[in-house]
């Protein structure tokens, strides 16, 4: 029994320490949870803290019912959690003051994009399976809890990502996967870039990708509609070009956002991308064109869902076609509807691709393909209800999602790509592809 | 209760777990003995590398794990020498993890440390201090602190970003430490790098954030670098810098914000006169006190503006933050568009982005509204975004948007997302309590949701339609009627109360159905919840007090129910009521004025958002999402009254643009700024300006306001302007200083440099000429590489030896002869065209010639600065024109060629040292078409030949200049003489002293750039003067002579100073001689470049001490 009282003082006075000392730093520990609530790994920057303080995130988790909505803070009475959700893994981190909320999200980001990066996926297996360079990255993405190297082109320098063919390598070598040479970028004036990059073949590629978000009513009429653009780079030069990328229309763009690379006065004057680029894949820009432009609709869906007072069951027939697709064909078209509770199965027929309900989640996938204009793909059939159960009052809404090549729904066109700075000819290419983003229909 | 689950769990894993079984990185082999870790500790212990890494890798993998390794921590820390790079990192990683807990042992790696803290290597010296400072034994912070200072003066910018990174750490450890680390804080936020900024300001938050005065003279700076700072830093500096800003200046809104709450007035009342009157008074209060913003206040808001295209969405948050809480509300309106686009983020970054907007939005409504249907929800948003963006959208409701909003509104109740609903309804309720217009469609609206058949949804609408109906109770008793019928089927508690508070409250409206309700109400007490008993003898006493006739029994009924109810509140309730409206003996006073305590007329609800007054808090904190103070938070500082005194961040005494130009080139050396070279000119020359010219601040307002993004236009204005002299002169310097920047078009920027006169058009087509001769010995420099070398450096070597007799018989003649000449000539031919001399033929009079090649820099130096300025640096220039021989006589086969350095710019390219060469043909016969061929030269350096001679008569002189571009090196430059029948493989090395240039600076210019300049960048040496160097003459005779300087006016006769800038690339050359008492002195010499500073330390001691 005083054996204990002790043991339990002890604790106190450990706790009461921590508490005084409180370090004011950024991040101070980050936990890594799967979505089955098993705590995984752990790394801290400073002193450790118990993984107890997860506790506190197990509740708010419990509360949220679903992943998405944990809250992405949590005050706990001595620390703040601060969490995202990623490819099903929580990373949550822990920190003691006031620190920028955002700062710390972005932060983590960046640690799943990294891990994406190395590893091809993020996820637990993964992570698990490369916990020694998780680690390496995690001691060289932050010191002392604040970001020190989060970009990728350096971290590579410093460790070298997994390869099977390497993995092999190291195990007959015994020779790490640590640079054994010390990287220049971080001291360069253009941190993003590593020096001396070669390659045979010199090639930049960009893909001006654009996804639609809209919200169309009932009636098929556009409540919501704008386009979120993008321009993913793959560029393999060597040495160290100075690229400039110019559009034909560039006014279009309502909003955009660069990589540090882009020189943003050139941009303001004379509206067109300078940059010195990174090497390999990143996104150069990002931009938005508003609904005050009028968004062209790809696709119309009509819809009817109906549900019977009497006898358990109800109705449903949808029918997609193409609307302003620019004459190109829409492909990869897929509609998702999420069923009321009560909705048990459904059966269907559809003229077209294949259908799945998930009487779990709940679900109805309509998997379509390529819109054929002359012939509309259909689907349509009873679905049937809980018995007993009241009708339900509201009506599921209808995501879709399509893929349109060789088109930018917005019209923007790259006008052309000059490099300076070096003497070679590179191979250029640019493609253009549309994409539903957050495309609803109310039904 | 944590702590002590936690501590059994640490404990556990140190009892012989089979961890191993998890660890994926262990071999078979190993796994059978898992007791007490001896198989790592043997592995630790061979001497095998790839065992040690074998090792090290299970053991981080453990402490990923949160397992307790702690006990491998004497064989772990061995290996902290290892050579192995790898493994050594990881041992790193063990060492911070577990030093703390073996602060004995931990103290044997300490002295590897210390021996990294010296390595040659910047990285290793960078990663040593980051252990170093890691490790939190407190016996080591002694040795920390004395590596933070040697750190924070480390040459290398990286080194200095580590001891940034490491003063929180020390600070946390001993926070008595805390004044010397506030010195280092200082000495670091001095660091121009952009590398260190981030990092020191972050050392500053943490460790001394109340130390605004620290900013002060850096503030500028910050500014300036801001945007080549990395996302992370950026975020940190913009946060300090609000801080700042608003202990600084004052509020730019100061005139509005009593219109500010007329308009909020007018937003919930409508009543517009008064409004109107608010405005009057506002715009006269606005004549009395003209609001002038602080240049610096403006410098700051420009140079955050760009950060907004940011990609990193804690940037944009940050720039948003500082626009709302220092813009003038005009300018505000900019970062709606980027908060926009941040929605497209994930969802943690809507979440905290839309808690922001939600404030914002409540302050500054007009800002969002065009962007009103970006806050639509989408059926997948999770629930907490729906509902944020359901606040936001109440905030931004109004008269024109609100038809709209309710028909979207109409759709969320749909939703299937409960929570989601019952915070539509909410919402629908804040809009008609809000908006009067609507307050009866809304409230119909809400009243057929009532047979909605989810119960929630028609409790929900209970309790809104209560906190409407109290607005104006009168018109609406059928809708009370309504709602009573709705109380035999409502179970939810909260609706039941409500509808009981409802009748209650208007029983007199309906007097029939009241009584009735109570009865049933009597009836079914027992089984209420606890806060529908409350408002059942609520409403049992309102009866009783209005209509006692046909309540009384019921009431008593009711009370006596409660009086022996199982709650205490309710029993006490009972008989407070009862005490207090049933009229006895022995109650007081009380019981007159029953009716008035009961039926009071009650104000009705303001519906308000819980966003209110939540930008008290620093928007984008921690503390303004919990709304709650977080630890450690810095409050946002009231605007003051009247402004501190600006002239705090004037860096000395700066003059024209000079000084800041050279510091972007500095940048661009070793950070470039990357967003545009516009960007870099304009922004810092602006804050020279505005640093100068205090006096006329109001203009200078103006001025920058506009010149944001037209500086390059302004300058093509400037070359076109005027011929005054002076004026001319800054221009030509300012523009000279840029084109040394704008390295790649060489050749444009020599055409810019001369385009500045008067004959334009015919210096066009002749700079055409330039470029192509230009572009053509470019690219045969280029193709002839391959050349023997050996030939050449015996050439060489018995060159020297007659260099060294040669150099003793300079020829003084001709430089001497042309001082004259320029003087006189200077008044008149300041402005003319000085092309025609370069590429003609070369004939005898060439060094008069050669002078009038003195760019016009120098040309209208000589003017503004008269005479006597004049004379030292042409002096220098004369005496340092010793000629050294190319080619002997002899070897020549009778064509002698001597070389110097004429010290004067090469005007075709101005990155070029001025080579000037005399060849004379001592034969008898004729020598024909004397040219360079072949040039070998080391990578980067070039040369522009002379133009060549096609016939040399015998014992005729013949003088050229040429160019070479020695890239700032004092490696040789080879190349071959070549006459109609010889070739001669020759060389020209330069002097260290050469490379430059003088350049004309201030006393304080002088010292600012000094203070640029140090660390590294600094070499001091003592030194006895030499028997001649009596006087200070003697020393700047000796000096410019050894290097082509220019002295700098200097108060104390004590200091020499001098100062010029390397040719090719630029960069600054301070030197600086200090005499003390007998022969001493000391030599400073400044310069970004080492290796220029050592070996001119090493030319200047020689000239100084013979």
């Amino acid at each position: 029994m005083p054996a204990k009282s002790f043991l339990l003082l002890k604790i106190f006075i450990k706790t009461a320490v921590s508490s005084w000392l409180f370090s004011p730093i950024m991040i101070h520990s980050l936990f890594l949870i799967n979505n089955v609530g098993d705590l995984f790994l752990e790394k801290h920057w400073k002193s450790v803290i118990s993984r107890t303080v997860c506790d506190y995130f197990f509740e708010a988790r419990e509360k949220a019912v679903e992943p998405e909505n944990v809250p992405p803070v949590i005050h706990t009475p001595h620390h703040y959690l601060i969490n995202i959700y990623r490819e099903k893994i929580f990373f949550v981190s822990v920190t003691q003051t006031e620190v920028p909320p955002l700062f710390v999200i972005e932060f983590l980001h960046q640690v799943a994009e990294t891990f994406q990066d190395y590893f091809g996926e993020c996820s637990e297996t993964t992570i698990n399976d490369n916990v020694v360079i998780v680690y390496e990255l995690l001691e060289e993405m932050l010191d002392n809890g604040f970001p020190l190297t989060t970009e990728s082109n350096i971290l590579k320098e410093l460790i070298r990502p997994p390869t099977t063919l390497r993995s092999m390598v190291n195990t007959i070598t015994g020779i790490g996967n640590i640079g054994q040479t010390l990287p220049t970028g971080q001291l360069s004036s253009i941190p993003w870039r590593r020096a001396g990059v070669k390659y045979t073949n010199n090639e930049a590629y960009f893909d001006v990708v654009e996804e639609i978000d809209a919200i169309l009513d009932k009636s098929g009429s556009t409540v919501f509609a704008e386009i979120q653009g993008g321009i993913d780079a793959c560029v393999k030069l060597s040495g160290m070009p100075d690229l400039t990328l110019s559009f034909m229309n560039p006014r279009l763009l309502d909003d955009v956002s660069f990589h540090p690379c882009v020189r943003y006065k050139r941009w303001e004057s004379e509206r067109v991308l300078s940059f010195i680029p990174p090497d390999g894949n990143f996104q150069l820009m990002s931009y938005h064109v508003s609904a005050q432009n009028l968004v062209a609709i790809p696709v119309y869906v009509k819809q009817n869902i109906s549900f019977f007072e009497t006898g358990p069951s109800g109705r449903l027939d949808i029918t997609v076609g193409p609307k302003q697709t620019m004459g190109k064909t829409v492909e990869c078209v897929v509609v998702t509807i999420h069923m009321p509770k009560v909705v048990l199965s459904a059966n269907l027929n559809a003229t077209q691709g294949t259908y799945n309900y998930d009487p779990v989640t709940k679900v109805l996938m309509w998997d379509i393909g390529k819109l054929n204009p002359q012939k509309l793909p259909n689907l349509k059939g009873s679905l049937s209800l809980q018995s007993g159960a009241p009708k339900p009052e509201e009506n599921p809404n209808l995501n879709v999602d399509l893929k349109i090549q060789q088109l930018a729904i917005s019209g923007l066109k790259v006008n052309q790509l000059d490099m300076y700075g070096e003497k070679y000819k590179p191979f250029k290419g640019v493609k253009y592809v549309t994409k539903a983003g957050k495309f609803q229909v109310r039904m | 209760m944590s702590a002590s689950s936690a501590f059994s769990d640490e404990k556990g894993g140190s009892s012989g777990e089979p961890e191993y079984g998890h660890d994926p990185a262990s071999g078979g082999i190993f796994s059978t003995d898992y007791k007490r870790h001896d198989d790592l500790k043997e592995m630790l212990d061979s001497n095998k590398d790839s065992l040690k890494l074998e090792a090290m890798k299970r053991i981080v993998a453990m402490i990923a794990r949160g397992k307790n390794a702690s006990d491998l921590f004497p064989a772990v820390v061995k290996n902290v020498a290892c050579k192995n790079i790898e493994v050594k990192k990881l041992v790193y990683v063990y060492l911070v993890r577990y030093a703390e807990e073996q602060q004995e042992l931990a103290l044997l790696s300490i002295s590897t440390f210390q021996r990294g803290l010296k390595d040659p290597n910047q990285l290793i010296r960078a990663s040593a201090l980051r252990v170093l400072s890691s490790i939190r034994v407190t016996i080591i912070v002694p040795i920390m602190m004395l590596a933070i200072k040697e750190a924070a003066s480390d040459m290398s910018p990286y080194v200095r970003k580590t001891a940034a990174h490491a003063i929180p750490k020390l600070h946390s450890l001993d926070p008595d430490q805390k004044d010397q680390l506030i010195e280092v804080i200082e000495k670091l936020l001095a660091d121009k790098t952009t590398l260190v900024a981030g990092s020191v300001v972050m050392a500053f938050e943490e460790v001394c954030p109340d130390r605004i005065d620290l900013i002060h003279k850096n503030y500028r700076k910050l500014c300036n670098l801001l945007i080549d700072v990395e996302e992370w830093g950026q975020v940190v500096i913009i946060n300090m810098l609000t801080r700042y800003a608003r202990t600084q200046f004052l509020n730019p809104n100061i005139n509005e914000s009593l219109l500010e709450e007329g308009d909020e007035k007018a937003f919930y009342a409508s009543d517009e006169e008064e409004d109107e009157e608010k405005k009057v008074e506002a715009s006269a209060l606005a004549k009395r006190k003209p609001y002038v913003m602080d240049p610096d206040h403006r410098l700051l808001l420009r140079n955050t503006k760009p950060l907004l295209q940011s990609r990193n969405a804690a940037v944009v948050m940050a720039v948003a933050q500082l626009y709302f809480h220092l813009a003038p509300k005009a300018e505000v309106g900019v970062i709606a568009k980027a908060l926009v686009r941040l929605m497209r983020s994930h969802s943690e970054v809507q979440y905290v982005v839309l808690q922001n907007v939600a404030t914002m939005t409540i302050k500054r409504r007009g800002m969002f509204e065009p962007y009103l249907k970006s806050f639509y929800i989408r059926s997948t948003d999770p629930t907490q975004i729906k509902i944020l963006k359901l606040e936001v959208l109440t905030n931004l409701a109004n008269e024109t948007n609100i038809s709209t909003l309710l028909r979207e509104f109409q759709t969320y109740i749909k939703s299937m997302d409960k929570d989601f609903v019952a915070a539509s309804i909410q919402a629908i309720g804040r809009c008609a309590t809000n908006i009067g217009e609507v307050r009866d469609t809304c409230l119909n609206g809400l009243v057929q949701l009532l047979s909605n058949r989810d119960e929630l949804v028609v409790a929900e609408s209970v309790v809104v339609i209560k906190k409407l109906l109290q607005m104006q109770p009168e018109q609406h008793s059928d809708i009370i009627k309504h709602m009573a019928k709705l109380i035999d089927n409502i179970q939810v508690p909260m609706a039941r109360a409500s509808i009981l508070w409802l009748i209650g409250e208007y029983c007199e409206h309906v007097p029939k159905i009241a009584p009735d309700v109570l009865r049933k109400m009597a009836k079914s007490f027992t089984n209420e919840e606890d806060i529908v008993k409350l408002q059942i003898i609520n409403l049992a006493a309102k009866l009783y007090l209005t209509n006692s006739k046909q309540t009384k029994l019921l009431t008593q009924y009711v009370l006596n129910l409660a009086k022996y109810d199982q709650n205490y509140d309710i029993r006490d309730r009972a008989r407070f009521i009862r005490q207090l409206i049933v009229p006895t003996d022995k109650s007081g006073a009380l019981n007159k004025y029953a009716k008035k305590l009961f039926l009071a007329l009650k104000p009705a609800p303001v519906l308000e958002s819980p966003f209110k007054d939540r930008d008290h808090f620093q928007l984008g904190s921690l503390s303004h999402l919990l709304n709650a103070k977080a630890s450690g938070y810095q409050e946002l500082p009231a605007w003051p009254e009247s402004a501190p005194d600006p002239s705090v961040r004037n860096v000395e005494i700066p003059d024209w643009s000079k000084c800041t130009s050279r510091k972007d080139r500095k940048e661009k050396k070793v950070e470039k700024p990357f967003y545009s070279d516009s960007d870099g000119e304009s922004g810092p020359t602006e804050s020279a300006d505005s640093e100068s010219d205090s006096g006329s601040r109001s203009e200078s307002v103006s001025g920058s306001d506009e010149s944001a993004f037209g500086s390059e236009s302004e300058e093509s204005g400037e070359e076109t302007e005027s011929d005054e002299e002076e004026e001319e002169e800054e221009k030509m310097k300012k523009k000279r200083v840029e084109k040394t920047k704008a390295k790649k078009p060489v050749v444009e920027s020599a055409e810019s440099e001369q385009s500045s006169g008067a004959e334009d058009q015919k210096r066009g087509r002749k700079t055409g000429k330039d470029r192509k001769s230009a572009s053509e010995s470019e690219s045969e420099s280029e193709s002839s590489e391959s050349e023997e070398e050996s030939e050449d450096e015996s050439e060489e070597e018995s060159e020297s030896d007659a260099d060294i007799r040669k150099k003793k018989a300079p020829a003084k003649q001709p430089p001497k002869q042309s001082k004259k000449v320029n003087k006189k000539e200077t008044q008149e031919m300041s402005l003319l065209d000085l092309d025609d001399f370069e590429p003609t033929p070369a004939s005898a009079p060439v060094t008069p010639v050669n002078f009038l090649s003195s760019s016009l820099v120098s040309d209208l130096e000589g003017l503004s600065l008269t005479d006597t300025i004049l004379a030292p640096s042409t002096i220098a220039q004369s005496a340092s024109m010793k000629m050294c021989e190319l080619l002997h006589r002899i070897r020549g086969e009778g064509l002698a060629v001597e070389y110097c350095f004429s010290r004067q710019p090469f005007s075709p390219d101005p990155n070029m040292v001025a080579v000037q060469i005399q060849f004379t043909n001592n034969t008898s016969s004729e020598t024909k078409t004397i040219h360079i061929e072949e040039p070998k030269l080391q990578s980067g350096m070039r040369i522009r030949e002379f133009s060549e001679i096609e016939l040399m008569s015998a014992g005729e002189s013949v003088t050229v200049v040429m160019g070479i571009d020695f890239c700032d090196s004092t490696q040789a430059a080879n190349f071959q003489l070549c006459t109609h029948t010889r070739k001669f493989f020759v060389s020209i090395q330069p002097p260290v002293g050469e490379l430059m240039t003088p350049v004309f600076l201030t006393e304080n210019d002088f010292k600012k750039e000094q203070g640029k300049l140090m660390g590294m960048n600094e070499i001091s040496e003592k030194l006895t003067l030499g028997e001649k160097c009596v006087n200070e003459h003697v020393i700047v005779e000796r000096v410019t002579a050894t290097a082509n300087l220019s002295r700098v006016p200097c108060g104390s006769d004590k200091e020499c100073r001098f100062a010029g800038k390397t040719v090719s690339s630029g960069c600054l050359v301070l030197v600086t001689v200090a005499m003390k008492e007998g022969r001493g002195a000391q030599l400073t010499v400044n310069c970004e470049k080492m290796v220029i500073g050592t070996m001119l330390v090493k030319d200047i001691l020689q000239a100084l001490t013979q």
